[in-house]
């Protein structure tokens, strides 16, 4: 007989107070002011005159055991025994005193890791799973970004871009890894390839019919089985249907292709919130280095870098100077994929004649 | 029995170049794990993805794991070549909920590392783009034994499915001057109020609370979350004018001409003779372009709230929507004020649990149904504002016979706030 089995205790979300550098817990709420002394080091300032030092670095993300362990002692040797992970994955180290910051970024440099990440640099690439653990992916997350990351290290660790840079990759268009000032996405081009003998076995018919965004999807018997149809005139090669249905297989080693993205950017400041644009496309899913995503994506940068004011988000840039500007500093072609057709597209339409010459 | 090497050409190649390789840590466990489990399983691992590379080609498949009295947190995943890469054949996910704000002590890293080597595989990220510490690959079996570990000692699983998903929150007020709330007091209300809808996933799709303590919104809210909590404050920018003027002989007017005033969205900031500046407050639409130029001499007013928007979320099924604003500002000290926000989001769940469709998210079934249905139909009182749009209605095609009714609250509505 086995034991009765245990109940799990529902905790939720812990208490991060705990776990919190103790002068960041004194002055919760009570700083002040924050400068950037060089690249990757933090300043903030209490109201209480307490302050803290705070030196990020970028990791491999998907870490070992050693890996943590080593994150772990330079904590422990180095800072005051803390570690604060950013939204897109780096480590921060956090320290009370001015003359730990010098023997914390060496320590840091010494075990392999790159400082760098604050301010007009570019951010460590926010991505996902990919190859090594998705179940939908059209490509790999890590290498992908391992790979842009060796090409971009130096933007990483120095201030040179106008404003700060956030790159983003996903496997698939759910597009986990978010809106980018440039994002990286799969983009199938073909439709599903179904296998009729195992759809209905394996997948909810009425629900994925129900999931497809056109409605291209319609229940079919074929060879004498219940399965399911593609309009292949209607599909738009989303892979919408494949989560639900992994026999209607999207992902193709020629046809699932690279486009990149551009424009997207959280904040408030100065314009509201915006969402990417499509701008490059059939761009190969090359592994192990994908050097043709890595050009454009660079060629991009240096566009931006070359051109846009200080404090410009690529958005902004982009808004000063206007998208045929922007497809003509960056040599990329504009065709009739980059004209939206989707719900609310004539708002994206020109009906003006602001036009530069 | 020695553990099989698979060729790894391809991702041998990822351990070229100066950033670090997750490739080279893998290998790590490989090779030098002292516990042929893991060397086992890693190896394993390298050969499948390897085969990923090869094929340009994912291999994994969900299914169904979870711990004993939930039903989600889990990420299953069942490989599809298994019999080429049997160690890893059963290499599931365990998403753990962070602390908010994402802080860590050395020692409790140390302890969620030891308890994932004796059960899982030795890999590990901090974080998913959920917000989730992903523990990346074990067993059926040992998903229980380190969620029972890992449980009994505060930590407990995030969401996976259609449910309430684990929320995120910016660093906020532990560090940031700029903070406006308490992210991380607002963060831990909020989900922690729904474990149940957490861990039991029951609803039309996932639901995400994201808390931003500022404008800037570091945790991406407005973009991701179908409940976006924003900070920010309704009195005046505090301004030092010694620090103004100290920014100004050090950068030159010039600079704060272009990137300061001309930067302004409402042209609210006006640069003085005297090198001093002047804020028109009340035009001033908190964007934070200012502050984030000049945060020695410019922060935050001391009114604190925060603004509420819903709905935001990425493409499926029908296109980017960004969060809209239900709640123009909300005052957030008491504990009645943060009972309220708890309440307001109840009934919004509530609301689209019972009138969103399947695999609908919230902001997908405002779309489907108008925002001015779904403010009626949240049992919560959310009063109209001006706020909530962009600009009034274009379209003559309504039916309004209802004028004067409405009118009439919008005036008793005002002179019950000025009472």
């Amino acid at each position: 007989m086995s034991d009765k089995p245990r109940s799990p205790i529902e905790s939720g979300c812990p208490d991060a107070f705990q776990y919190m550098h103790p002068t960041m817990r004194r002055n919760y709420g009570q700083w002040k002011f924050h400068e950037h002394p060089k690249p990757g080091v933090l300043r903030h300032v209490a109201y209480s005159g307490e302050e803290i030092w705070t030196v990020r670095c970028g990791t491999q993300r998907i870490l070992d055991v050693f890996t943590l362990r080593k994150l772990c002692d330079i904590g422990d040797e180095y800072a005051d025994g803390f570690i604060h992970f950013t939204i897109r994955s780096n480590v921060e180290y956090i320290v009370d005193d001015a003359a730990k910051v010098d023997p914390l970024i060496k320590a840091i440099e010494d075990a392999g890791f790159i400082v760098g990440g604050t301010k007009n640099s570019v951010a460590m690439i926010s991505h996902t799973q990919g190859w090594l653990h998705c179940d939908i992916p059209g490509t790999d997350a890590s290498g992908v970004v391992k790979s842009m990351m060796d090409e971009l290290i130096n933007e990483f660790r120095e201030n040179n871009m106008p404003n700060r840079v956030h790159i983003t990759t996903s496997c698939c268009q759910i597009n986990c890894g978010g809106q980018g000032d440039i994002a990286i996405n799969i983009q199938h081009t073909k439709p599903p390839k179904i296998n009729h003998d195992l759809v209905s076995n394996v997948c909810e018919r009425p629900s994925v019919v129900a999931r497809c965004p056109v409605a291209a999807i319609r229940p079919a018997m074929v060879n004498g089985k219940p399965s399911l149809e593609v309009d292949e005139k209607k599909c738009i090669c989303c892979g919408a249907c494949f989560p639900p249905c992994p026999p209607m297989q999207i992902n193709d080693a020629e046809h699932s292709k690279l486009a990149v993205w551009v424009g997207g950017n959280h904040s408030n400041a100065r314009g509201k919130p915006t969402f990417q644009k499509l701008v490059a496309a059939g761009i190969p899913n090359n592994p192990p280095r994908w050097p043709e995503a890595n050009a454009i994506v660079k060629r991009i940068l240096q566009a931006y870098k070359d051109d846009a004011k200080d404090w410009e988000r690529i958005n902004d840039w982009i808004e000063r100077i206007g998208w045929p500007r922007f497809f003509e500093k960056t040599g990329l072609p504009f065709t009739k994929y980059h004209i939206d057709n989707w719900r609310g597209a004539r708002n994206s339409l020109n009906a003006s004649t602001h036009i530069r010459f | 029995m020695a553990k099989k090497i698979y060729e790894t050409p391809m991702l041998d190649e990822l351990e070229n170049g100066p950033w670090p390789s997750f490739i080279s840590g893998i290998k790590k466990l490989r090779d030098d794990h002292p516990e042929e489990r893991i060397q086992e399983v890693t190896s394993s691992l390298l050969g499948q993805l390897e085969h990923s590379y090869e094929t340009r080609k994912g291999y994994w498949k969900g299914g169904t794991v979870s711990v004993f009295g939930y039903g989600g947190g889990i990420i299953p995943r069942f490989s599809e070549v298994g019999s080429a890469f049997p160690e890893s054949k059963e290499f599931h996910t365990i998403r753990v909920q962070p602390p908010a704000g994402n802080h860590y002590s050395t020692a409790m890293l140390r302890q969620l590392g030891d308890s994932w080597e004796k059960w899982g595989s030795g890999l590990q990220t901090f974080h998913g783009q959920t917000g989730n510490i992903m523990f990346i690959g074990t067993t059926t079996e040992g998903t229980q034994h380190f969620f029972d570990d890992i449980n009994s000692y505060g930590w407990d699983l995030g969401g996976a499915g259609p449910c309430v998903r684990t929320a995120m929150s910016c660093i906020g007020a532990a560090r940031c001057e700029m903070s406006c709330t308490n992210e991380h007091g607002l963060h831990r209300h909020l989900v922690n109020n729904f474990t149940d809808d957490v861990h039991r996933p029951a609803l039309p799709y996932k639901f995400k609370f994201k808390v931003s303590g500022c404008p800037n919104d570091c945790q991406n809210a407005i973009e991701r979350a179908d409940f976006a909590v924003i900070g920010t404050w309704r009195d005046e920018m505090k301004i030092d004018q010694e620090e103004v003027k100290a920014f100004v002989a050090a950068k030159g007017r010039q600079y704060v001409i272009d990137n300061v005033t001309t930067r302004c969205p409402t042209n609210a900031i006006t640069l003085n003779d005297d090198d001093t500046i002047t804020v028109d407050n009340h035009n001033c639409v908190r964007c934070m372009h200012c502050l984030n130029v000049m945060p020695k001499a410019l922060h935050p007013g001391d009114d604190h709230g925060v603004t509420i928007l819903i709905g935001g979320k990425r493409t499926l099924k029908i296109g980017d929507l960004m969060g809209t604003v239900v709640v123009p500002f909300k005052k957030l000290e008491t504990e009645e004020d943060y009972e309220e926000i708890v309440e307001m989001a109840e009934e919004i769940i509530d609301f689209w649990a019972e009138n969103g469709l399947e695999h609908e998210r919230c902001g997908e079934m405002i779309e489907r149904i108008g925002l001015v249905n779904f403010l009626e139909g949240v049992d919560f009182d959310l009063d109209l504002d001006p706020n909530m749009v962009s600009n009034p209605r274009q379209s003559s095609y309504i039916r309004m016979d209802g004028w004067d009714e409405e009118a009439e609250k919008w005036f008793n509505r005002k002179a019950e706030a000025a009472a």
